[in-house]
């Protein structure tokens, strides 16, 4: 049993109705009581969907646990093929009806429908929204790809966007256009955007592009075992992996069409004297690993960032994550408890945080600023404007994303030059964000017993900008400690700043 | 202006009744606002990873204070041994009460996983009331999806309260049962204060020292119809019910208003010199709301037990006409007033089953349909007009002062529909 407030990923089934949801023809019958149907709006809200998810819930009550609950999946299964007649039938337990052990996956093929029936096995107290996903895609793909000869063209396909998947939609029209110039042509997007059909059609791709591997992996390597398809290894997030992944795709194709740069801004937006000021400035990285690696070389190589916290809430990727923080000599938290993580970043005190939705809070509550950087999504995750985050565009609107949250070059200047100006100081926050900074609703960790502030080395501290007071707090304290210094003064804050001093 | 005569209305209207798959929230969604309304309380949900995420989902925002209520998550090995879980389920339970000192009243809270696994949570509230106690009052309800549909949580939580209730004296008293805003709360007390109705008792109270007493000269009524099992538990302890309309809209205020003045014996008088400027007030709001509302048609889908009282609002009140009233759950005894109140022509349905409720809804194509969440866009892009049914419960919409605001949330989409344009600019 676990305490939990707010989570990073939902269960397993609400991984596979993002499958299914993506998926055209395909209908998806979940063991579940009522209630349940809540994963409904996360579709219809969250993402602005205009169809429901095609998915039927059994919906069994309190009354029918004494009597027939696998009845009520045959006559569901039943009514659902019926009602939408699709062209192939996924069928699973919600994390209740797991218990009630009716087989529904049984049950269904037992109604020999004329369809294919997948049955998916998802072990709700063990398993999470991820697996749910390359779960559901894997059993979708072995029960319905069919050995055939590679497409005359060199074409391939992109494996792993879902519905609610964050930038997925426009992740896919990027990677498309890059490969495109490349000379590979389009074989199927799956899960999303495809059909039973399509499915069927996977192996007729020379290679397979695995855009999202925390939701494409299973497939993909699946794919490569039974069909000999190999399978691309770079996530083109970034500049330097953008054409890392180009290089990797002539490699495996032997294709030279070359994606033009004309349109990629990043690295002259990062090198223009303008973004000097982002030079060494603290991030703390946390979201799914594939997102948190590949900010990470964008913070540190095209941002020219110093990576001060690095870790990722999904167990299964872990060790990649490990292997990069310890590379950067930090130790890499790996956690799915947001109270961590929030422990963490108090303790870090970095001056961005890219994250997702709950750091984004964390930050409101720490007074630090954050830019969202992976799921879980929220309906900020939609914007109505293309907004990619792979390729050469996307590479453009991270530049912008990261940059938005944070104060800007002279403007942080003119802050610590004026900071008592009655207007235009640091409670007033970043000039383009409405006038108001964020404000730490969380009282600073308590001080060792023996050391404290002196009145004026405090009002001094309240004249260090907002974004680096934290940290100038901290350093002092420690300094102070180390010193054995029990009184701190204007002087020790001023040691402190040279002691820590680049 | 009086009481409904008790009339036909739709008493008599045969009902729909439905099963299939529901398109509704559990239980557990009530916690969203009882975990704000109560403010020493905590709600520890026994369940899945579904229960939490379903709680962060459901307000369609995450609630980023330090929300009072969290998820007990169910894994493997509490599974496999009862015994285990329970020792879990307290471990959990110290941890937090220590983090929290400020908890009085730690509601555990059943859910599907933990009623089908027969994890006695009634058992585990008494040992840990009297591990915890007299500082932390440790109550069990059930907010499970297999036995309630959305606000029916607020229902189980009332009515598992209402037995810890202190013992009332031997003056009358009166109770007002139903999370209301804390400024409707206040409007009504106000009101009541002003017909010379004082020391009124609120269930659920804002903390554990200002929960009612109740006794044999209790009187009670209800704020919301969704509070059968509550109306049960307060007779159970000798309280006798006022039956009234559900206070939306002015009529349905002035009505409510009265049920109760008359039990306490206010005069007419009186009640009217009170209530005069007040119902006037609410009366020029609805009509200034009238023109997008009047002669059109609406169609409820079952969500928050509401439907049938709103219907009546609408009807009576804006000049609408209600096509069908779905609701998941039709308690007659609560409703009758409203349902006397209700002119017969639509359709009552109780319970559900989505797709041919739908097939209903795109036949009729109502002016203003209301559904859920899971509903709303899909219907959007069908070209149906819709209002999202949360809303209604997580605005303040009772009372007079709310009647203009209740009457605008139906009229702001009809508005809207209007004034969107997307044709070329000529």
């Amino acid at each position: 049993m676990k305490l939990s407030v707010w989570t990073y990923e939902g269960p397993p089934h609400v991984g596979a109705m993002r499958v299914a949801t993506g998926m055209g023809g395909l209908h998806f019958l979940l063991h579940a009581p009522q209630g349940d149907t809540y994963a409904d709006l996360l579709f219809t809200m969250i993402e602005r969907r205009d169809h429901r998810p095609p998915v039927t819930y059994t919906t069994f009550q309190a009354r029918d646990l004494g009597a027939d609950t696998a009845d009520l999946v045959r006559q569901s299964a039943r009514a659902a093929y019926e009602r939408f007649r699709p062209d192939a039938m996924l069928i699973a337990a919600s994390c209740t009806a797991e218990l009630l052990q009716d087989d529904p996956g049984g049950l269904a093929r037992a109604l020999d429908l004329p369809v294919p029936v997948i049955a998916l096995d998802l072990p709700s107290y063990q398993r999470k929204e991820n697996f749910g996903v390359d779960e559901a895609f894997l059993q979708i793909t072995r029960a319905l790809a069919q050995p055939q000869a590679r497409s005359e063209p060199v074409t391939c396909n992109l494996l792993g966007p879902t519905a609610l998947g964050f930038r997925h939609r426009d992740d896919i029209e990027e990677v498309t256009g890059l490969l495109s110039e490349i000379g590979v042509a389009m074989n199927v997007v799956a899960p999303m955007g495809a059909t039973p059909a399509d499915i069927a059609r996977l192996p007729a791709a020379h290679f397979n592009v695995l855009m999202y591997p925390e939701t494409g992996e299973s497939t993909a390597r699946w794919l490569e075992r039974t069909h000999g398809q190999p399978y691309t290894k770079t996530v083109p997030i970034g500049v330097g992996a953008t054409r890392a992944f180009i290089a990797e795709v002539q490699e495996l194709t032997g294709l030279r069409g070359a994606p033009g740069e004309k349109r990629l801004r990043l690295p002259w937006w990062s090198a223009s004297v303008d973004s000097t000021y982002l030079t060494g400035k603290r991030v703390f990285l946390f979201g799914d690993a594939t997102h948190v690696a590949t900010s990470a070389r964008i913070a540190r190589d095209e941002m020219g960032f110093e990576i001060c916290g690095i870790g990722c809430y999904n167990r299964e990727f872990a060790r990649p994550i490990r292997a990069l923080a310890r590379e950067m000599g930090l130790t890499a938290l790996i956690t799915d408890d947001y109270l961590d993580v929030e422990a963490a970043i108090a303790e870090a005190q970095p001056e961005l945080i890219l994250g997702t939705q709950m750091e984004r809070h964390i930050g409101k509550s720490l007074g630090i600023p954050c830019a969202v950087i992976s799921a879980p999504t929220h309906v900020q995750d939609f914007p109505a404007r293309y907004a990619p985050q792979m390729g050469f565009e996307g590479a453009n609107v991270i530049f912008d994303t990261w940059v938005h949250p944070l104060v800007m070059g002279l403007e942080e200047h003119l802050l610590a030059m004026f900071r008592e100006d009655f207007e235009f100081n640091d409670a007033a926050g970043p000039s383009h964000h409405g006038g108001t900074a964020p404000q730490p609703a969380v009282a600073p960790a308590p001080l060792p017993d023996n050391v404290i502030w002196l009145a004026d080395a405090e009002q001094e501290l309240r004249k260090v900008p907002f974004f680096v007071r934290g940290k100038a707090r901290r350093n002092t304290e420690a300094f102070a400690l180390e010193k054995g210094v029990s009184e701190i003064t204007i002087d020790t804050l001023y040691e402190a700043k040279a002691h820590y001093a680049r | 202006m009086s009481a409904a005569a008790p009339g036909p209305g739709c008493t008599r209207t045969p009902v729909l009744r439905e099963r299939g798959q529901h398109e509704v929230f559990c239980g557990l969604t009530s916690i969203i606002w009882l975990h704000r309304k109560m403010q020493d309380a905590f709600f520890l949900v026994v369940g899945s990873r579904t229960c939490a995420h379903l709680l962060q989902s459901a307000a369609g925002v995450m609630i980023f204070a330090e929300p009072r209520f969290g998820t007990a998550i169910l894994e493997e090995s509490d599974l496999a041994g009862l015994t285990d879980s329970h020792d879990a389920l307290d471990a959990e339970v110290a941890r937090l009460l220590a983090r929290r000192p400020d908890i009085r009243q730690l509601f555990l809270v059943g859910s599907c996983p933990s009623e089908v696994i027969k994890l006695d949570l009634a058992r585990a509230a008494e040992r840990l009331s009297a591990l915890h106690g007299p500082h932390v009052q440790v109550i069990n309800y059930s907010g499970s999806g297999i036995e309630t549909t959305f606000t029916q949580g607020e229902d189980t939580c009332l009515a598992a309260l209402a037995p810890t209730l202190p013992e009332a004296g031997d003056t009358p008293g009166l109770v007002i049962a139903g999370a209301l805003p804390d400024v409707v709360e206040d409007q009504m007390l106000r009101l009541l204060s002003d017909l010379g109705i004082e020391d009124v008792g609120l269930l659920p109270g804002r903390t554990r020292d200002n929960r009612p007493p109740l006794g044999p000269n209790t009187r009670f009524a209800l704020t919301q119809p969704f509070l059968g099992e509550t109306h049960g538990a307060l007779i159970r302890r000798g309280a006798q019910p006022i039956a009234a309309p559900m206070p939306f809209g002015a009529d349905g205020t002035t009505e409510w208003l009265w049920a109760i003045a008359r039990e306490f014996g206010v005069p007419r008088d009186r009640f009217e010199a009170v209530t005069d400027a007040p119902r006037k007030r609410a009366e020029r709001a609805i009509a200034a709301r009238a023109d997008d509302l009047a002669g059109r048609s609406v169609f409820f889908f079952p969500d928050s037990q509401l439907e049938l009282p709103l219907a009546r609002f609408l009807t009576r009140e804006c000049g609408m006409r209600a096509v069908e009233i779905g609701t998941p759950y039709l308690h007659r005894a609560i409703l009758a007033p409203d349902l006397a109140a209700l002119a017969p022509g639509p359709r009552l349905a109780e319970g559900q089953d989505v797709e041919r409720q739908l097939d209903r809804a795109r036949a009729a194509r109502a002016d203003l349909t209301v559904c859920g969440l899971g509903l709303a866009n899909p219907l959007e892009a069908e070209g149906l007009v819709t209002k999202w049914a949360i809303e209604l419960v997580f605005t303040p919409v009772h009372f007079y002062e709310q009647a203009g605001d209740l009457a605008e949330l139906f009229a702001r989409p009809l508005r809207r529909k209007v004034r969107l344009r997307f044709e070329a600019a000529s």
